[in-house]
């Protein structure tokens, strides 16, 4: 199943992100460093705060194997997704700070960026920080933090998403505005 | 983002930093001080505001209406309980338990400008006309000095002003000549199937009166299915009393948030002169006025009055009865829930479409009025179902595909009778952030609820077995709970020595105050009580405006 623009438009309205301002500096950053674009020099070093494009590198990475083998779509999902969530609040401050310490861990237990682990790594990683067991908790532990700003903060996009509701059977989840009909028709 | 509490990461308290430039002075000469921004206490101010000078004190802040989907966010996520989605707890809201039974009570309300509406379900009905009269008709509990037909007028006027969806459906309803101002809600596809069970047994389905938009209404939304209504609407389609507030300020009415009332004055010819009330900034300050209507719940109402006490009203303002507090009343939850094994659609929307009153009126002296409901959101949510657990991935998909589709459940209110030993009173040794008694919750349920809840079991029971449901819970008498809904503690009375307020809602011992709420209320019935809130609100709104005419 493809997740859609629509799907990362109402993952955001869920959650009340609009995303106005962050694209605009997506832009600026898109003309400078996005890689692909034969100025991959300007990737983040691991050191200090991520920037915007590590932290979309790190998060669809992660989403990848957050989100099941049937959906498709996930990197303009989270790309778009993220769009309206790095908008310079307290929230996305605390994603690039959750994002920091899935690369720090990355880096220094398999001596890569989190984007370069093959899925199982990724897998065992966020495990081994502990966000598997963790509780979300924005001021809490590394481990509540990552469940909070990167785990949940995912799984919260995607089944709050018409595509992720209709994956577990429920076209209108809880936070998305898909309208009062959809409660008065049947199975389908 | 208010200034007054962020719904940014983290829980928030209630905030009490001052920082942004509102006038929060008193109002020069004014007519009318609502204390309390809740639905009964803005319908008072939006009835008054355009003949009069109102202002209107609220304990709580004002809530920026752009947060709305950023405390959805917060009613998902599961860090967050619900009082955090609308900034409750902390040393404001704090509160002693000290009955047989415990009350959540900050689960139970929200401060602020819009009170417990931001809240709320939005399940609106009438009384029936026996719940005035359970008394002489049920052998229970006072009468009310009022009748059915004194509240009817009103009641089709609160209908109009919160905007209800419903349909002259449902037999066991009071008579109402004018249809509901928005159509029903059609029945939800989990309706049907209770149709069919509900049929073969001879049960009566009928739609459920809601104060959310069925088309559009007062200018706002629809309903677009966010499906959390309790606690947040984002659409604005749930009816808040933010609506109210709005539309008594366009008149002129002045709205002072974050600014709780501590005491109310009064002077030697048993008038109120004043309503003291404390900022942000830490100062106090006097409100006067020539009418006052106290409108702060259930809970807090008798809670003023028991601070206001003075040396001519010693046990608390208005307490010559010495009623106030006593006989706290709740609705009491009976449910019933399990699976079946087809789909059962839940979850989409946040209400209820069907409910049954059929064996409302068999109430007596042993069996209390209770009514049915047919739930659209058993089970769990899988959006929030996802946020827990230790599997993501396939393995997380697989379980959210076990765990979500065929749940299917009932739930009911119960009435509880009216006894002085359920109350609220000052606890005494526990202070607010102001430095003034907290509530103390003493609820005390008695037997007659309790057999009721089993009776409602029966049949919610009977009904899932019916329908081939595999019933795996009953909240009976043992795992029952509160509706939050905060009743009896002021209670209107002839006579009194019986009752703290008057048939009008006027308190006994002070000729210029009022209350409105459903602390007023001398007997509960089973139904919500906010209709019926209203319908009291906009009749006290007529009584004080008739009063300041004659100059009494
Ligand atoms: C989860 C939930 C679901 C509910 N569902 C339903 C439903 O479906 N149907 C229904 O009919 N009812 C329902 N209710 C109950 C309904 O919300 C209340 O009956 C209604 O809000 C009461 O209105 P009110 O104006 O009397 O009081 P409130 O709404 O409690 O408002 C009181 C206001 O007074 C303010 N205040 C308190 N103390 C002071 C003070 N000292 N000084 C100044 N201001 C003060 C508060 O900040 C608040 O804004 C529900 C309640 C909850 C919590
Ligand atoms: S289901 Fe309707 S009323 Fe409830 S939150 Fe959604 S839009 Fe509001």
């Amino acid at each position: 199943m493809e997740l859609t623009r629509r799907d990362a438009a109402a993952a955001l309205a869920a959650i009340g992100a609009t995303g106005g301002v962050a694209l605009g500096v997506r832009r600026a950053t898109d003309d400078r460093g996005r890689p692909g674009d034969g100025e991959a020099d300007a990737a983040w070093d691991g050191e200090g705060a991520p920037d915007d494009e590590a932290v979309r590198e790190a998060m669809t990475a992660a989403a990848r194997v957050l989100y099941p083998e049937e959906v498709s779509g996930i990197d303009a999902f989270v790309d778009r997704f993220l769009d309206g969530r790095l908008d310079g609040s307290a929230h996305a401050e605390g994603v690039r700070a959750a994002v920091a310490e899935v690369e720090s861990a990355a880096r220094s237990w398999y001596d890569a960026p989190v984007a370069e682990l093959s899925a199982a790594e990724r897998d065992d990683l966020l495990r081994e920080l502990g966000a598997d067991t963790a509780e979300e908790d924005p001021g809490g532990t590394a481990a509540e933090r990552v469940r909070f700003f990167v785990v949940n903060e995912l799984l919260l996009a995607l089944y709050s998403s018409p595509t992720g509701g209709e994956l577990v059977g429920i076209e209108n989840p809880q936070g998305y505005a898909g309208g009062a009909e959809s409660y008065q028709e049947g199975p389908r | 983002m208010s200034g007054a509490e962020s719904v940014g990461d983290g829980r928030s308290g209630a905030e009490g930093g001052a920082g942004e430039e509102v006038d929060r002075t008193p109002v020069p000469d004014a007519d009318v001080c609502v204390v309390g921004a809740g639905p009964a206490g803005a319908l008072v101010a939006d009835r008054l505001a355009g003949d009069r000078d109102v202002v209107v004190l609220d304990a709580g802040p004002r809530f920026d209406p752009a947060d709305r989907l950023a405390r959805q966010e917060r009613a998902i996520r599961p860090f967050y309980g619900r009082p955090d989605v609308w900034g409750v707890g902390g040393a404001r809201d704090a509160h002693e338990n000290a009955g047989d039974w415990f009350y959540p009570l900050n689960h139970a309300r929200v401060k602020g400008v819009g009170g417990s509406t931001l809240h709320w379900q939005g399940m609106v009905m009438r009384l029936h006309e026996d719940d005035f009269n359970s008394g002489t008709e049920r052998g229970v509990g006072p009468d009310w000095p009022i009748d059915y037909a004194d509240l009817r007028p009103y009641y089709a006027e609160a209908e109009k002003e919160l905007g209800v969806a419903g349909a002259s459906d449902n037999p066991y309803a009071p008579p109402r000549e004018e249809p509901h101002p928005m159509p029903a809600f059609e029945p939800s596809y989990s309706d049907s199937l209770f149709a069919e069970a509900c049929e073969e047994l001879g049960i009566d389905m009928h739609s459920v009166p809601n104060a959310r938009n069925s088309e559009p209404y007062d200018d706002r939304s629809p309903c677009v299915g966010y499906g959390t209504c309790q606690p947040v609407c984002p659409s604005g389609a749930k009816y808040d009393a933010t609506v109210h507030v709005e539309r008594a300020e366009e008149k002129g009415a002045t709205v002072v948030d974050r600014a709780p009332v501590e005491r109310l004055e009064h002077d030697g010819d048993d008038r109120v002169t004043a309503a003291v009330y404390a900022t942000p900034d830490g100062e106090r300050h006097r409100q006067e006025a020539d009418a006052f209507v106290v409108a702060a719940g259930g809970v807090e109402t008798p809670r003023l009055l028991l601070l206001s006490a003075s040396d001519r009203y010693p046990d608390g303002l208005a307490n010559g009865s010495g009623h106030v507090g006593e006989f706290f009343m709740d609705h009491l939850f009976a449910g019933a829930g399990g699976t079946l094994d087809e789909e059962t659609r839940q979850n989409h929307v946040g209400f209820y479409t069907s409910a049954c009153d059929q064996f409302y009126d068999e109430a007596d002296a042993e069996q209390a009025p209770f009514k049915l409901e047919f739930f659209n959101y058993a089970g769990p949510s899988p959006v929030e179902m996802a946020l827990t657990g230790d599997d993501w991935g396939d393995p997380l998909l697989e379980r959210l595909r076990d765990g979500y589709g065929n749940h299917i459940a009932m739930g009911g209110l119960v009435e509880q009778a009216p006894r002085a030993d359920s109350r609220i009173t000052l606890a005494d040794d526990r202070t607010d952030d102001r430095g003034n008694p907290v509530p103390q919750m003493e609820w005390t349920v008695g037997d007659r609820a309790l057999d009721t809840i089993e009776r409602a079991n029966e049949i919610q029971v009977e009904i899932l077995e019916e329908l081939g449901a595999d019933v795996e819970w009953v909240a009976g008498p043992d795992a029952t709970g509160p509706a939050y809904h905060h009743m009896g503690t002021t209670r209107m009375s002839d006579d009194p020595d019986s009752g703290v307020v008057d048939a009008d809602c006027r308190t006994h011992d002070l000729d210029n105050c009022w209350i409105a709420s459903s602390s007023v209320f001398p007997t509960s019935g089973a139904m919500n009580p906010t209709l019926t809130i209203a319908a009291l609100a906009l009749r006290v709104a007529d009584d004080v405006d008739a009063r300041l005419s004659e100059g009494t």
